[in-house]
């Protein structure tokens, strides 16, 4: 059939085409790292002193750790909040209120990143500041991500939950086990598939989070010691240089880049892993 | 009368019924269910006798399965369901409000139509519900398993993969898998709402053999539209027809009364095939 082949044409090439797109950004990536990768001592990046790329200092490692431990708080806190919310709405609320309920999560995840960002910035801060100075820290980058991926986790915890067949919910109730029961021992191995996928996609965001990250976290290059202290993260970095940076520096830049890039990656293989060898 | 202390004399009777008298455990009268104020199944009243095999038999929509719900009252699940009248099961009436549902559910065992495993091992489909109930004991909880994975005939099949997913298993297999986890429970009631209907002809044999022996030991529920399979396994069987699209009883029997010489003219014309 000449539709057929056409159809099939059409839905290859866009295939291609978004594959080849992803190929692309690597390539540049790797093109624009690639002075940095071979003109500098790839060591370097985890001994140098310190961040003073003026004085040819190129360390990373502040900035990973302090992206990573961002992340890993953020996603620590909105996971169990996120996976409540959508269990709130399947099993126990009133269906006013999850419909209620749920167009507000939906809302949540439409607000842009800078607003979050403002938001931590004129109020969160301060309060934090009031606690612990300075105010701007970790921890408000940590709280700032967690409200921007809660919603993204409660709604694909949601869709999951909701997927799952009213047979198993059947005959979970026809065996005598309680609500708990049933959530606990049926409906979260059944969704896991859903919910592991929408919290790694959380993760991956809350890794390349940029905007509301820098407006919060106080950017001072350094490990943290405390949820207190200021941090920069690496994408934060990047936004920040990128429009002075020249030479070695803007090509370190694109490596912090790509690293973001290859953590994200490893994100994803990972999520493949688990789902090999998941029990069931 | 007989004064030689060597001669073999009965002791006195032992109150209730003679053992070959069928003693009724699920008692239904008059019970109308309606959804959202239509109603499904107008005034039904029978018996249903301990250790028998009862076939609910009739065509699709004259709530057969409404019927086998309000048993265990699956349909509280049903937002928009009402149910007047009442079921006794062993003299306790089950809509009473001191009813616990959970202990009821664990009493009368249900086996759907289209098998549901749960997404997990084999192994845990079975203590699943048993953890739930209060029996944690590994050993027991293995003994359990293993006894009623016989009793379905499953043993041999599954023993060395446990573990493995339940979703591996075929259907037919699925099927007794879902039984086994029924009678684990050791329920005195098994509802069975089309329990072959969803299998192939040989995984509906194996199914119907296993109906056929457990028969005694649990008071049993089948709702079939299969009326070969109704005469084979069933002691009693319940005609409903649907009139103006509410259910009715329309005769209720031993099977073979019901096949071979009903009362009515529409339960001889719907069990040789001429309605329905």
């Amino acid at each position: 059939m000449l539709t057929d082949r056409v159809l099939t044409g059409i839905l290859r090439s866009g295939a291609l085409l978004s594959a080849l797109i992803m190929l692309l950004i690597l390539c540049f990536l790797l093109l624009e790292s690639w002075p940095a990768l071979t003109g500098l001592p790839v060591a370097g990046f985890l001994t140098d002193p310190s961040w003073h790329p003026l004085e040819s200092a190129y360390n990373l490692m502040p900035m990973l750790s302090a992206t990573l431990l961002a992340s890993i708080g953020a996603i620590t806190l909105a996971v169990p909040l996120g996976i409540a919310s959508a269990l709130f709405i399947v099993f126990f609320a009133p269906s006013h209120l999850a419909s209620l309920y749920k167009r507000l999560i939906e809302l949540l995840a439409g607000i842009p990143s800078v607003v979050f960002g403002f938001w931590g910035l004129t109020v969160l801060v301060p309060l934090i500041s009031e606690w612990q100075p300075p105010g701007a820290s970790l921890l408000a980058a940590v709280l700032v991500l967690t409200l921007m991926i809660l919603p993204m986790i409660a709604i694909t915890a949601y869709t999951a939950l909701a997927a799952v067949p009213d047979e198993l919910l059947q005959n979970a109730a026809a065996l005598g086990l309680s609500r708990w029961g049933t959530i606990a021992g049926v409906v979260l191995p059944a969704a896991r598939a859903g919910i592991t996928a929408g919290i790694i996609l959380a993760a991956a965001r809350a890794l390349g989070e940029t905007m509301a990250v820098l407006m919060v976290a106080g950017n001072v290059v350094q490990h943290p010691e405390s949820l207190f202290d200021p941090v920069r993260t690496l994408a934060a970095n990047i936004a920040l240089e990128m429009a002075y940076a020249m030479g070695d520096h803007r090509s370190v830049l694109f490596v912090s880049g790509l690293l973001l890039m290859l953590l994200v990656m490893a994100l994803s293989a990972m999520a493949g892993l688990l789902e090999k060898h998941r029990h069931v | 009368m007989n004064d030689d202390p060597d001669a073999f004399t009965l002791g006195p009777l032992q109150a209730g019924p003679p053992c070959c008298e069928p003693q009724p455990l699920i008692q239904v009268r008059n019970l109308t269910l309606h959804y959202d104020g239509k109603t499904a199944l107008d005034n039904v009243s029978l018996d249903i006798y301990k250790g028998c095999i009862t076939a609910l038999i009739g065509p699709s929509g004259c709530g057969k399965t409404s019927f086998l719900s309000a048993i265990n009252r699956m349909t509280d699940l049903i937002p928009c369901c009402g149910i007047d009248g009442r079921i006794l099961v062993d003299n306790q009436d089950i809509h009473h409000r001191d009813c616990d549902v959970q202990a009821l559910r664990r009493r009368i065992g249900m086996v759907f139509q289209k098998p549901a495993p749960f997404p997990l091992s084999i192994r845990r489909n079975i203590a699943l519900p048993l953890n739930e109930h209060g029996v944690t004991q590994k050993k027991e909880v293995a003994a359990i398993t293993e006894t009623v994975l016989r009793d379905v005939g499953l043993w041999g099949e599954v023993c060395d993969r446990l573990d493995a997913s339940a979703l591996s298993l075929s259907g037919g297999q699925q099927q007794r898998l879902c039984i086994a986890r029924a009678l684990a429970l050791n329920p005195e009631i098994l509802l069975m709402d089309e329990p072959c209907s969803a299998l192939d002809p040989i995984a509906s044999g194996v199914v119907e053999d296993l109906i056929c022996r457990l028969q005694g030991r649990y008071t049993i529920v089948i709702v079939t539209h299969n009326l070969a399979q109704a005469r084979r396994i069933a002691n009693y069987a319940a005609f409903f027809w649907v009139r103006e699209r509410t259910g009715q009883l329309v005769e209720f029997g031993r099977c073979r009364h019901i096949f071979e010489s009903p009362r009515e003219a529409l339960t001889a014309a719907y069990v040789n095939g001429a309605r329905g």
